[in-house]
């Protein structure tokens, strides 16, 4: 089997305030309230405010996350900054734009102020050229008519979303947004990585989706295919694809399969990609107006990533250092991360301490904290140091040393597939190429008991390593 | 101390899971009425 590599990753940011009170959460209690209400809309950021927080420049790839100044990071912003080596951070008028322009079915409108706005943004945007303007021509409309319609949903003073069919609750209009959004930064992160690559975008033969959303219906409730409906809004006509669903954890086996694909010689070319959930959006406000924070879940995720044989100088994905969690592993967080950091590298006798970054769960702890959930990746990092000295790895005394240098902050957005480690995929590329680092290793936890069909976690692991021959073990 | 009580076991997806909880409670003579884990992220 042929050394895998993966060559390239973006990642972008949509900026959305107004659609962060269609968050499920949001969408749940703020209508229980109008002071509630009135301050959730008090406490949302401006685009420069959320451009400039730091956790954000770090996703697209201004700052390593290890240099993230100490915390409140909300109080450490500097200059904002639209743009970044990764991808972008997208402001809200021109996302409602991408929104019309990657919808299928004329099902999103748009008022033609808004519509107006968002052609002018859209067009001298540098990816302009790959953005359907006309379809927000389209999508203009008298939008007090169209939330008229039955089970329509208004989402701002510009923008409403129809259902799909009015007696299926799959296709309902909030479905459907949160499905279009997904959609809409998934293909906003793959246009970055192609015209970052400067790859033929008909070189890509299959696409992996491992986002959140399960699209779907006619009774095929999370049957659908979302990885090729990025893929056709993308220009890739010559691919295909299909989703990998595991909740949160399902990044890491798209990737593992991906370079399965690759390695096998089935395909040359895949990307795997996901785009943010919007039902994520406001998730924590309740923990934020509490501490008197902005509410900090106002933006969707979106990243893209090239798997292909390897180039000679990418960084290869170790097929044969997979992690995975075994139903028989035991669901504690230290067994959890048994099966994913430690049994893959016993396996070929790499200690621990050859890995120079691990990047686990990266939820934002400023974000998680307020609401009482702790610092999720602070966690997996106490745990992982810890088994590093059962193991002997290092000693008890160096654990803290272990967390702080092998480790990170989190800086991603609580849409757990993104944070799941996918986030750091473009700072790890940039680690074992230009940066200094050798060995990387990528963890990702799903939950798989809220779907309530078993009692189950789940994870996967793989190693990431520096394309120098001299580096396999 | 569980010894003939009713238990709802609510685990946490990074600390002790449901069903473990649950496992302890019926040792210690509970019966478990419900069991879950929840994730808090």
């Amino acid at each position: 089997m042929p050394d895998v590599v993966i060559s390239a990753a973006t990642q972008v940011l949509a900026h959305v305030p107004g659609l962060a009170r269609h968050g499920s959460k949001p969408r749940r209690e703020l209508p229980k309230s109008d002071e509630v209400a009135e301050r959730f809309a008090a406490s949302l950021r401006s685009f420069d405010e959320a451009a400039a927080y730091p956790a954000h420049q770090v996703w697209i790839g201004n700052l390593h996350p290890r240099d993230l100044p100490a915390r409140p990071w909300s109080e450490k912003a500097g200059a904002p900054q639209r743009t970044g080596r990764f991808g972008e951070i997208m402001p809200e008028d021109e996302f409602f734009g991408l929104l019309a322009a990657v919808d299928d079915f004329g099902l999103f409108a748009l008022s033609p102020e808004l519509a107006e706005r968002a052609v002018a943004a859209l067009s001298a945007h540098p990816l302009a050229k790959a953005f359907d303007l006309d379809r927000i021509e389209k999508a203009v409309a008298d939008v007090d008519a169209v939330a008229a319609e039955p089970k329509a949903l208004r989402l701002t003073d510009g923008a409403v979303m129809r259902c799909g069919q009015a007696d299926d609750e799959s296709l309902a209009a909030h479905v459907l947004i949160d499905n279009l959004a997904s959609k809409a930064t998934a293909t906003l992160a793959l246009l970055h990585l192609l015209e970052g690559s400067g790859i033929d975008p008909t070189s890509v033969e299959y696409v992996l989706g491992c986002g959140e959303e399960a699209i779907g219906d006619r009774y095929q409730r999370g049957g659908g295919n979302l990885a090729k409906a990025v893929a056709e809004a993308a220009g890739l006509t010559e691919a295909s694809g299909a989703d990998v669903k595991n909740f949160c954890a399902a990044p890491i086996p798209a990737l593992v399969m991906a370079s399965a694909l690759v390695g096998a010689g089935v395909f040359q070319r895949v990307a795997v990609i996901a785009g943010g959930s919007l039902a994520k959006l406001g998730m924590k406000f309740q923990g934020h107006l509490a501490k008197e924070l902005p509410v900090m879940e106002d933006v969707l995720g979106g990243t893209a990533a090239l798997v292909e044989a390897d180039d000679g100088r990418s960084p290869r994905i170790r097929l044969d250092v997979v992690g995975r969690h075994r139903i028989s592993a035991g669901g504690s967080a230290p067994q959890v991360m048994q099966a994913l950091a430690v049994e893959p590298l016993v396996r070929h006798d790499i200690p621990m301490t050859d890995i120079d970054d691990f990047a686990t769960e990266l939820h934002n702890p400023e974000i998680t904290e307020p609401q009482g959930s702790g610092n999720v990746p602070e966690r997996n990092y106490r745990t992982i140091a810890a088994l590093a000295a059962a193991k002997g790895d290092i000693a008890r005394t160096d654990i803290a040393a272990f967390v702080t240098e092998r480790g990170m902050p989190g800086f991603a957005p609580t849409q757990g597939h993104l944070a799941s480690s996918l986030c750091y995929l473009p700072h790890a590329l940039d680690r074992l190429t230009t940066g200094d680092a050798r060995k990387v290793m990528l963890l990702a936890k799903g939950s798989l008991f809220l779907g309530r069909m078993c009692q189950l976690s789940d994870g996967m692991s793989v190693l990431l390593e520096r394309n120098e021959s001299e580096v396999r073990t | 101390m569980l010894q003939g009580k009713k238990v709802i076991a609510v685990g946490e997806r990074d600390g002790i899971s449901g069903p473990a909880i649950a496992a302890c409670a019926k040792a210690a003579g509970a019966e478990v009425v419900f069991v879950a884990t929840e994730c808090f992220v």
